[in-house]
């Protein structure tokens, strides 16, 4: 047997395609062997090498209590702080020019009016929303800052008092009222309260049960004074125009007795001491533009 | 012994002239010219964009094809260019063969690039074999040194160009020269020229053999009337040595002088017929017929013909070269639709949209005087070269009042949108109306020129 034919010996060729079977055979089946390039598996070892770097520098593998930290410091959090930083840096070019300037150089320039709108908006879902509602809506007892009725004024001077001071809080400049529980201190009586409630009913077109002659009476002897005689309120002290469509409670016999008997005082954090003016001033803008302003 | 991975052959393809070599080239100058120059058109759209004839603006989120631009809402079009490229790719392909392989792929023309540099420091194809296989003298390391340096010089202009599209291409050149050029285009550029220089340098044909699908799956657009690079076998065979003055009686004409094989950039012999490996370039068929007029025998033994024109020709007929086949025609069908909607796309492009989101926190508001107001946001796209100063008005709701909020003079009269950008605004729409299902109401927004419509609701009630 010359060397050759000892080659062709051991080489298991396949007769139908002419290609180098393995040797390894399944019921009949040889697998044939055609080579991958080799610097294919070169590729896959250098895969394997990155992700061993991968797994040394990067927090990867799950430990007790928590995952390997990796040598690189990386963390999602320092991610988070690097790109807030870099947002920061982006809006101090605008915060120069927004903290100097007035309320109505703001609402001449788009740029900065864009810019507090946008900044309002985020930092009223991030202090604000827990009781006024993500968009502003509100909630029974919490003022929807959507509508053109506003307690303690709209205009952007008053918006930024309210947020400054807050309302019933606990600041020297809050704005502060006291509406008397006129049934639970024993200033009404019962059908005096019914009758001031007929005669509240009547100022926006309610259904009265016909005494509102009578509370139109007491009426201008008890609520007048914070009311006004018309009915229509006063943002001076925060007391509500009783006359329109919109009800902070509630506009319901059952409820309206309910406020004449107990008295209401909603109360809202002084944002002064909590937020730096120039989100005050963000969300002012951002306010006076939701509720269509004054 | 059994190997289970093979190792990559060394190819040194041996100069060769002729016609396809010279389409080559020519194919060769052609795209590397459009590739290098390319950045540099001006194309002069005013004050409020790029004056680049082709950049890709990613900061700015904008492309801009000469008279083409795309903003990134029309980013369609880029996929109707990649499927109307393939397409053409399979039309040509069934119709012509694999001439993209051969002659436009980047991977073929750089390869080509790399390897006329190799020629030019270390001669033709025995004298680089001989210089590879040889000890490492002064001279080796000399002439090798000088083609890496050349090939990563090529790399480098060619990572360099591809970062020109992306960014103002004279500013970015001048930045070079004054070393102030930022770490992403640096980390680009290291990156594109790495892999220029493997690819071109050293991958090569196993690009083609092992890592492109095209290669692969492109029989599929073959038929007989596909034009290849055959060897004509009845001609040829039997093949054997030739001296001159023998007779040609009882033979074929391949003088089996392994010319075709040579001058191969893949490396394969096309007398064992149509292989997937083959590019296509037609390089054996100008060695061939080199070969043939050297010992006087008809030019063609290797030639750019179709399957069944080789079998007419052996039967001594002769068969038309069919364009129009079924699969010509759908390709083409396919391919003139596709064109046709991108056409019709770009045709009616709006110089304007007019998008209007409802606000959906609150739905709606009720105000004092009982009023429902809706707050909605306006996005105006002035795609315009031109500021403009839109109008907006509303219909399908009566007594609706409009209120458009934003800085200045801003109201429904006089809403401003710069040149070549979004304007977004908030606005209101008030009226006096009983509570009832979503009213379907209609926007217009409309300069002299321009105009655009979007249809909306206006919410009443909760559900």
């Amino acid at each position: 047997m010359t060397d050759k034919q000892k080659n062709e010996h051991e080489k298991d060729i396949d007769h139908v395609t002419g290609v180098e079977t393995t040797g390894h055979e399944w019921d009949g089946l040889k697998e044939l062997n055609n080579p991958l390039p080799r610097w294919w598996v070169w590729v896959f070892i250098v895969c394997i090498v990155w992700s061993i770097w991968y797994f040394v520098i990067y927090p990867a593998w799950p430990v007790p209590g928590g995952a390997t930290e990796g040598t690189g410091g990386y963390t999602q959090y320092k991610e988070l702080a690097e790109s807030q930083a870099e947002i920061t840096a982006r809006q101090e070019a605008y915060l120069e020019r927004f903290e100097d300037a007035s309320f109505q150089d703001i609402l001449k320039d788009p740029e900065l009016y864009a810019f507090a709108s946008a900044g309002g908006a985020a930092a009223f879902k991030d202090n604000c929303a827990t009781c006024h509602g993500t968009g502003g809506a509100g909630a029974k007892g919490y003022p929807n800052l959507n509508d053109d009725d506003w307690l303690w004024g709209g205009t952007l001077e008053d918006i930024h008092q309210t947020l400054e001071y807050g309302v019933r809080a606990n600041n020297l400049d809050t704005r502060i009222s006291q509406m008397p529980a006129f049934g639970k201190d024993g200033l009404l009586k019962r059908e005096e309260i019914n009758a001031v409630v007929d005669y509240v009913l009547s100022l926006s077109g309610g259904k009265t049960d016909g005494h509102e002659a009578q509370g139109a009476e007491i009426f201008k002897m008890q609520c007048a004074s914070c009311h006004g005689a018309d009915g229509k309120g006063l943002q001076e002290f925060g007391a509500p125009n009783l006359t329109d469509k919109i009800w902070l409670y509630g506009g319901d016999r059952q409820t309206i007795f309910e406020t004449v008997y107990y008295a209401r005082a909603g109360m809202m954090p002084a944002w002064g001491t909590r937020l730096d003016e120039n989100t005050i001033k963000q969300l002012t803008i951002y306010l006076h533009e939701l509720g269509g302003g004054e | 012994m059994l190997q289970y991975f093979a190792k990559q052959e060394r190819i040194y393809p041996k100069k060769v002239s002729g016609k396809y070599r010279n389409l080559k080239w020519v194919a060769m100058a052609v795209t590397l010219g459009i590739y290098y120059l390319v950045p540099f058109i001006r194309w002069d759209r005013g004050p409020s964009a790029p004056d680049q004839a082709v950049l890709i603006d990613l900061p700015a989120r904008r492309a801009y094809w000469f008279w083409i631009e795309i903003w990134p809402q029309e980013v369609f079009i880029f996929t109707g260019i990649l499927i109307l490229a393939a397409i053409a790719l399979f039309f040509i392909t069934s119709m012509l063969g694999r001439v993209w392989c051969g002659y436009f792929c980047p991977q073929t023309v750089w390869t080509d690039l790399y390897i006329w540099v190799e020629r030019l420091i270390q001669g033709d194809r025995n004298a680089r074999k001989r210089l590879r296989e040889g000890p490492w003298t002064f001279e080796k390391i000399r002439k090798v040194a000088t083609t890496h340096f050349l090939w990563l010089v090529i790399a480098w202009c060619t990572a360099g160009s591809f970062v020109l599209y992306f960014n103002d291409a004279p500013s970015l050149v001048r930045s070079f020269f004054l070393f102030d050029v930022s770490p992403t285009v640096l980390a680009f550029i290291g990156g594109l020229t790495f892999s220029t220089y493997l690819m071109a340098g050293f991958a090569r044909e196993q690009v083609c053999t092992y890592m492109c699908p095209y290669a692969r799956f492109q029989s599929a657009m073959f038929d007989k009337d596909t034009l290849i690079i055959g060897y004509d076998e009845k001609r040829g065979e039997p093949r054997g040595k030739h001296k001159a003055g023998e007779s040609w009686d009882g033979r074929g004409d391949c003088i089996d002088c392994t010319a075709c094989v040579q001058v191969c950039p893949t490396g394969i012999d096309i007398r064992q017929g149509l292989q997937m490996e083959c590019i296509a370039c037609g390089l054996c068929v100008d060695a061939c017929n080199d070969i043939m007029d050297k010992v006087g025998r008809p030019r063609g033994l290797i030639r750019y013909d179709t399957t069944n024109h080789m079998n007419a020709a052996v039967k001594g007929g002769k068969e038309k070269f069919k364009f129009f086949r079924i699969r010509t025609l759908y390709y083409g069908a396919i391919l003139s639709l596709v064109g046709g909607v991108m056409l019709y796309a770009l045709v009616t492009r709006a110089p304007m949209e007019l998008h209007v989101l409802h606000d959906r926190n609150p739905l709606f508001v009720q105000l004092s005087s009982g009023e429902i107001r809706n707050g909605y946001v306006i996005k105006i796209l002035n795609k315009t070269h031109k500021d403009r100063t839109y109008q907006l008005s509303l219909d399908g709701l009566e007594g609706a009042v409009l209120d458009v909020k934003g800085a200045g003079e801003t109201n429904a009269q006089n809403i401003f949108v710069p040149a070549d950008s979004v304007g977004s605004y908030h606005i209101y729409v008030s009226a006096d109306v009983e509570p009832a299902d979503p009213r379907p109401i209609t926007f217009t927004l409309r300069d002299d020129e321009v105009g655009d419509t979007y249809e909306g609701m206006f919410v009443s009630r909760k559900e």
